[in-house]
This record gives structure tokens, C-alpha cells and sequence, in this order.
């Protein structure tokens, strides 16, 4: 249905460009640690990176409560001054990337934050605009889309 | 819907009132979130937004320093506004005038309580008077009931241990007197553990408990043969008055958990105490000293723990 390869490839070609030797890789769980992960399989040079789970800074926590996570976050290495990549694999309303830039924030203060997602759908509520993009895609507000690895351990891009 | 009152339609937490007929589903849930609680310590900020906004009433009408400054810690570092009231030597903590100050607080716009009673079931009376959206934590009810120490205990015991199912675990001492005894009975049984032994003198520990699911031991040397974790309990000055210990030296003599003692569980076994300790009565300093204690990582998790409840009650 999508073609996971060429958003993949995309995402790659874009982040490699961005990439320096003060950047930090930090992935959202879970969707973006997947992402992270095959940028740094694919990725020619050593990078730093790191994860982080949004589930104390998500802003439906009146209204849900909190999301059922064995996940946490994991910043083992220093955030001040660096450059981030945040990395997603599907962005929408742009909640979930506030909520990771609260997160990160709670561990040190970084000299830029950049915003990478295999995927953008649109439906933006909030000011959040990804940098760099594997691609877009059109699907109906009902479909949730995510991201994982399949049999070839490669990205896939599926419907829920 | 449930008849519960601690449970709400979604079959999650509404407020914590007791261990009991609690799901080990729901007790493991409280576990991880703690763990995940846990490593905020670590954070330049050690705060989080949950419960920004909201205002937590501390309602201790019996003293307690670890367990009230734990509670208010836990909601600091939720971001929520404490206030503490300070009722032990009240005489108008009783019945409906209970209510009626409960009344005055949900007047104030309070969120949450946290309430320690002596009194059995007064957590639960204001659980059923208060308001929907009104929270209410247990933080220690007469005898009968601890629900956060039963759960920062099982914490204790999964951050050394592991798997629960195979672990042999004795509790020393006054157990029929002790909510802590029983809330972490209630709360090992849900996470599965098969092995629990009491032992203590017979005052303390009547043949009775065994219908709790305990095997009830007389001999305290071959309860703790073999043990994993071995939980000591405070011995309650009051309990002496009413003679049903003989002597404080008579109980160390006899239950005391001495280094001698403690070389009959098994090697890595951990000590538990829920503070605070008598020296040289229920427990050894060399023993409360030493490498097998954990009575401290005890209070620091507890704080994790008393998190993880405090966000995840809703309506």
C-alpha cells in the first residue's frame, strides 16, 4: 500500500546531509525508536543516540490518563548544546513531538532540536513541523497508521 | 460497573483503599509505572506535569514522618500543591464530624486526600462520601490495611528478585496487629508467591492466620531456613502494655533477627523493615547495618510507588 523503501530511503538521504559530529539521534518510543533504529544500521558513520517516551508530558493525561508503558526514557549522554534530530515515524496533529521537546527538555538544554518522520499525514493542531520527511501520505482520519520491521527486518509502513 | 469503590468503570483505579481482591494485573501495572517513576531522580528536573494544578490534602490523623513526607514528595514531584493538616491530637476526628471536615476541604477545591486513620474504615466512608473526580489514597488504616507500603514492599522485592512465583518469604513478628503484614500478604498472594511464612509468638500469631494463606510457624529458626526475603516487623510499644509480649529482651531473645539467625536463609536473601526499627528488639543494628538490608532502598522506592498511584487514580 506504501512504499516503505522509498520513504525510508528518503528519510536516510536527508538525515545523513543534516548529520554532524555534535548531533544526537533521539527517537520517540516506539514507532521513532524503530526509525532510529534503521538510521543507524544504515547510517556509514557513528552517531550518538538516545530514546525518549512521551507518556509524561502527553497532554491528554486529563482525559486518558497514563498510556501503559514498560518503555522509558534513555539519555545516557549530555544534551546541553547539542544538535537534536528528534526522529518519529508518523506525525499528525503534532502532539506527540511537543510532548517529546518537554521530555528532552527535562534532561538539559540542547542548541537546536530538529523534528525527522518517515511519514507526515497532515491534520497538524499545533505549530510543529518536521525538517525533514520520508514522504506524505493521504489516508482517511479513521486509519491509524504506524510503523515496523518486517520479515526482512526492513521499515515497513502498515495500517493498523 | 462494579460494587468496588476503589475500582472504576474501566476496571482501573479510582482511589487506594486497600489490597485486597486487588488484581495481580492491576498491582503490576502500579509496579512498572513506578519503575518508570523511578528514574526521574536522574533528570536536571525532577519534576513532572501530571498533576499540575491539582491540590493534594495530606490527612494524618495518626503521626507518621516517612509515610506523610513520602506522599508529599511524590506529589511535589508530580507538580501538584500540598497541604498538610496535622490531626493526631484532635478529638473531633471521628464520624460525622469527619465528614463535615472533609466537606470544608472539598469546599477548598481539593483533589486529592491521603488519608491515615486509625480507624479501619475511614478512608473508605470518605471514599463513598466524597465527590466523582475526588481521589483517595489509604496511607495506612488501624490495624488493618497499608496498601502503599504492601505495594512498595512487592517493588522492593521485584528490583532484587525478579520473579515472584517461586520465592519463599517469612514475616517476623506482631502480624495480627499489623496492617503492614497484611497488605503485603494480600499484595504477594496477587503476584502469585506460594510461600509465605509467619511466625512470631502465639499472642501475635494466632493458628487463624493460616485461612489468609500463610503457613504459620512456631519456631522461628525453621521459618527463616531457606528464606528470600525475610520481613521484619516493628514491635509496637502498645503491645507491651497489654502483656502480650513478655519482654522486650524475651523478644529479641526469641524472634529478634539476629546475624546467627539470618545465616539460615538463603544466602542473597534481602531484609525488609517498614521503619522505623527498634534496634537490638526485632532486628539486630548489625543486621539492620548490613548487606542483606535493603530498609532504606525501601523508602526510596516508596516514593516511585506513592507516584505511580497517585497518577494513575481516575475516574
Amino acid at each position: 500500500m506504501f512504499d516503505s523503501k522509498l520513504l525510508a530511503e528518503s528519510l536516510l538521504g536527508q538525515v545523513t546531509e543534516a548529520l554532524g559530529t555534535n548531533s544526537l539521534l533521539i527517537g520517540i518510543e516506539t514507532g521513532g525508536v524503530v526509525v532510529l533504529g534503521y538510521l543507524i544500521k544504515e547510517l556509514d558513520i557513528d552517531v550518538a543516540f538516545a530514546s525518549v517516551d512521551v507518556s509524561f508530558h502527553r497532554d491528554d493525561f486529563e482525559i486518558r490518563g497514563l498510556a501503559k508503558s514498560k518503555k522509558s526514557t534513555s539519555i545516557d549522554v549530555v544534551l546541553d548544546g547539542r544538535d537534536v534530530i528528534l526522529v518519529d515515524d508518523v506525525i499528525q496533529s503534532g502532539r506527540t513531538a511537543r510532548a517529546a521537546v518537554n521530555e528532552i527538555y527535562d534532561f538539559g538544554r540542547p542548541k537546536t532540536v530538529q523534528l525527522a518522520t518517515l511519514v507526515d499525514r497532515g491534520g497538524r493542531e499545533l505549530p510543529m513541523e518536521p525538517q525533514f520527511v520520508g514522504g506524505f501520505v493521504d489516508v482517511p482520519d479513521s486509519q491509524k497508521i504506524a510503523v515496523r520491521l518486517d520479515k526482512n527486518k526492513e521499515l515497513e509502513v502498515y495500517v493498523v | 460497573m462494579t460494587d468496588d469503590i476503589q475500582i472504576n468503570d474501566g476496571g482501573t483505579l479510582r482511589h487506594l483503599l486497600t489490597l485486597e481482591n486487588l488484581s495481580g494485573e492491576l498491582v503490576s501495572e502500579i509496579l512498572d509505572r513506578a519503575q518508570n517513576f523511578l528514574s526521574i531522580g536522574d533528570r536536571k528536573t525532577k519534576k513532572l506535569p501530571l498533576l499540575r494544578g491539582r491540590s493534594v490534602f495530606n490527612l494524618f490523623f495518626e503521626n507518621s514522618t516517612r509515610t506523610r513526607t513520602t506522599f508529599e514528595i511524590a506529589a511535589k514531584r508530580l507538580s501538584a500543591d500540598v497541604v498538610n493538616l496535622n490531626i493526631a491530637t484532635s478529638s473531633q476526628s471521628k464520624g460525622e464530624s469527619l465528614l463535615d471536615m472533609i466537606d470544608n476541604l472539598v469546599a477548598m477545591q481539593a483533589d486529592m486526600f491521603v488519608v491515615r486513620h486509625a480507624q479501619s474504615d475511614a478512608a473508605n466512608m470518605i471514599a463513598r462520601h466524597v465527590p466523582k473526580g475526588i481521589h483517595i489514597i489509604n496511607a495506612g488504616a488501624g490495624s488493618h490495611s497499608h496498601p502503599t507500603q504492601g505495594l512498595l514492599d512487592a517493588f522492593t522485592i521485584r528490583h532484587f528478585k525478579k520473579d515472584f512465583t517461586g520465592l519463599k518469604i517469612v514475616i517476623i513478628g506482631d502480624i495480627l496487629h499489623s496492617r503492614v503484614a497484611r497488605s503485603q500478604i494480600h499484595v504477594l498472594k496477587a503476584l502469585g508467591v506460594h510461600e509465605i511464612r509467619v511466625v512470631g509468638p502465639e499472642t501475635l500469631v494466632p493458628e487463624s492466620l493460616s485461612e489468609m494463606g500463610v503457613s504459620v510457624y512456631n519456631d522461628v529458626d525453621s521459618a527463616i531456613k531457606g528464606a528470600d526475603v525475610v520481613t521484619t516487623l516493628r514491635l509496637q510499644n502498645e503491645r507491651m502494655e497489654v502483656s502480650l509480649v513478655p519482654s522486650v529482651q524475651q523478644f529479641h531473645k526469641d524472634y529478634g533477627l539476629t546475624k546467627e539467625r539470618l545465616a539460615l536463609a538463603h544466602p542473597e536473601a534481602i531484609v525488609l523493615h517498614p521503619g522505623p526499627i527498634n534496634r537490638g528488639v526485632e532486628i539486630a543494628s548489625e543486621v539492620a547495618d548490613g548487606p542483606q538490608a535493603v530498609i532504606l532502598r525501601q523508602v526510596t522506592f516508596g516514593i516511585a510507588v506513592r507516584m505511580a498511584v497517585m497518577s494513575l487514580l481516575q475516574d
